[in-house]
């Protein structure tokens, strides 16, 4: 009767934001008075797997099949119902991403599994089984009962914060069966920003608007960017006009990012572009004009012009 | 071609969200109730896929009687017929379970549908209905080509995008630059009047998860301002104020 966290691999090891949902995990473990096992699909570092117990699980089922080193949603759904039948879990945790969204949906499907999306907190195990759920793109939140037998929780950034101990988890081989039917999509190719900081998972975020002009002055954002070791974020008019790419575009239609620290240069803060960075911790404006509607969802704001500020904030953050 | 394109009817995005009935219930009044927009792109990209190889363009929408006007408006952008579920669309998995039995009927070749509803942001659709039809389900899709009966796609990953490939039939989540949105034009309103809208009652009725209460955000407090001139000291506060460098 396990808790079963999907824990996504990158490089080789599990990826920085499936560690809250390790954690999450363990912790839901703990209030059902069990315990915690991780599911790592695809190649990884045995000894970077072991480390998942630094955050409360004891066991990690590595299903290592080199036909899954591709991330794919079928075959990934299969053999996460398989561990999970394994197990004996009930529970399922994962981390939102674009890869879970798409492979907690299908095992929604197959496992007829009541899915808390964008879950916020621990659940509420009082009566039933319940979770808080951000909704309305980050402009409310709903508690949700889970009412199927199986339960699948996905957490967003932020649902938790992981405190770790020195522990290592048992790593374990796990073969299912693959299925064939569940490889006729082929991934041709792959383009990522190379040693960038990815947007969803970054504690940090730079974002700049329409207020920079154009696409060759994006270095004053880049700087206060990588003095900070943020990621860059951006409008999405600034996207459609091609000055940044889509994958950086937050807002209502683009991700939603929930940072520590969300920096907003030059943005309105129109109501699209807030749903999507609302549920940041600290959110700090930058805008020229005093009326920018953005100023009333801040903590803190500077009225000045961006090309002025940005670089004096860039000085201020090398000398710390 | 022959291609479903599932709609849901949400507050419009710039809806002051606020709830009723001891934070029960969603208040409704004065809220314009729109497509989905990922649903928008989904239905541009079918009409632009059916001027490119023919075929036809079905709206599915699970919902009441008053998403009739919404489900119009896809007809009059380009759509060749309807099917409404009478139903309240209570969580994904009914949805799913509608939208499923609609498309073991009809034979389609690609199921299309935003990434997720802006409203409950489950995002959970597309894979249920492809599991439920035993086929293949991709999210979120940014690009779609059709050549010789194979999808060509792209699909956004954190930080970059992958390219994709997959034979016909898919169901697909998608999101934005996979088409321009589309405004209906006079002659598209005028012909979505007569365009045949069938409503059927739902299939089955497996309800997974319920809403018991609703919260908003606590709202922040005052924004600190900190004068250009002293810019570089929001840095300084950001460390030893909020603790977030
Ligand atoms: C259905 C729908 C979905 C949408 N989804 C999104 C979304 O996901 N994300 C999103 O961002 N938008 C979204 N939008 C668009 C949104 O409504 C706004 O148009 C957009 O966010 C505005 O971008 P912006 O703030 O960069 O540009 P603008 O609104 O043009 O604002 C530019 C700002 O820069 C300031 N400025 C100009 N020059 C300077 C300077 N030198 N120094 C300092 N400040 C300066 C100006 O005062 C202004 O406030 C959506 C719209 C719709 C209808």
């Amino acid at each position: 009767m396990s808790v079963l966290i999907f824990a996504e691999v990158a490089d080789g090891a599990i990826r920085k934001s499936s560690q809250e949902a390790l954690y999450y995990g363990a912790k839901v473990a703990e209030m059902m008075g069990t315990t915690a096992t991780a599911l790592a699909i695809g190649s990884a570092n045995t000894d970077a797997l072991a480390a998942a117990g630094r955050f409360g699980v004891t066991k990690v089922l590595h299903a290592a099949d080199g036909a899954l080193n591709e991330a794919n949603s079928m075959a990934y759904a299969s053999v996460i119902a398989a561990a999970a039948a394994h197990e004996g879990a009930k529970v399922i945790v994962t981390a939102k991403s674009t890869l879970s969204d798409g492979v907690m949906a299908r095992l929604s499907g197959k496992m007829k599994a009541a899915l808390g999306a964008n879950v916020t907190d621990l659940p509420d195990l009082s009566n039933g089984f319940r979770v808080m759920s951000s909704i309305f793109t980050g402009k409310a939140f709903a508690v949700t009962e889970l009412k199927a037998d199986v339960k699948i929780i996905a957490i967003k950034k932020n649902a938790i914060v992981p405190v770790e101990t020195a522990a290592l988890a048992t790593v374990e081989a796990f073969a299912p069966a693959l299925n064939d039917a569940d490889f006729s999509v082929k991934i041709t190719g792959q383009t990522k920003a190379s040693g960038a900081i990815s947007l969803p998972e970054a504690d940090l975020v730079v974002s700049a608007g329409r207020g920079f002009k154009g696409p060759e002055n994006w270095g004053i954002v880049e700087d206060l960017a990588n003095a900070l070791g943020a990621a860059t974020a951006c409008s999405k008019p600034v996207s459609d006009l091609d000055w940044r790419p889509h994958h950086e575009h937050v807002g209502q239609t683009g991700v939603k990012v929930s940072p520590n620290l969300y920096i907003a240069c030059g943005i309105s803060g129109a109501i699209q572009h807030l749903a999507g960075v609302n549920s940041s911790k600290v959110i700090v404006v930058i805008n020229k004009d005093p009326e920018a509607p953005f100023f009333k969802a801040a903590d803190y704001g500077i009225v000045g012009d961006v090309f002025e500020i940005l670089p004096k904030l860039t000085a201020a953050v090398k000398a710390l | 071609m022959k291609i479903l394109v599932c709609v849901t009817s949400v507050p419009d995005t710039t809806t002051k969200i606020s709830f009723t009935d001891n934070n029960t219930k969603f208040n409704k009044a004065g809220v314009t109730y729109i497509a989905g927009p990922y649903d928008d792109y989904a239905l541009s990209r079918a009409v632009e896929l059916k001027e490119q190889f023919g075929g036809t363009v079905t709206v599915i929408n699970v919902g009441e009687a008053d998403t009739e006007t919404m489900i119009r408006k896809c007809l009059a952008i380009g759509a060749d017929d309807a099917v409404r579920v009478n139903a309240v669309p209570t969580d994904a998995y009914f949805v799913a379970e509608q939208i499923a039995a609609v498309a073991k009927e009809g034979n389609y070749d690609l199921i299309l549908m935003g990434r997720e509803s802006i409203d409950y942001n489950g995002g959970q659709v597309h894979g249920i209905v492809g599991e439920m039809l035993g086929i293949p389900s991709i999210t979120p899709v940014m690009k779609l080509d059709i050549e010789n009966g194979v999808a060509k796609m792209y699909k956004e990953i954190e930080g970059g995008k992958q390219t994709v490939e997959a034979p016909l039939p898919l169901v697909l989540g998608c999101q934005e630059p996979i088409a321009d949105w589309k405004i209906p034009n006079m002659r598209g309103i005028m012909t979505a009047r007569t365009k045949p809208l069938r409503v059927v009652e739902p299939a089955a009725n497996d309800v997974l998860t319920s809403v018991d209460s609703y919260e908003l955000p606590a709202a922040r407090s005052s924004c600190r301002m900190i004068p250009a001139e002293e810019a570089e000291t929001l840095i300084m506060l950001l460390k030893t104020e909020a603790k977030v460098l």
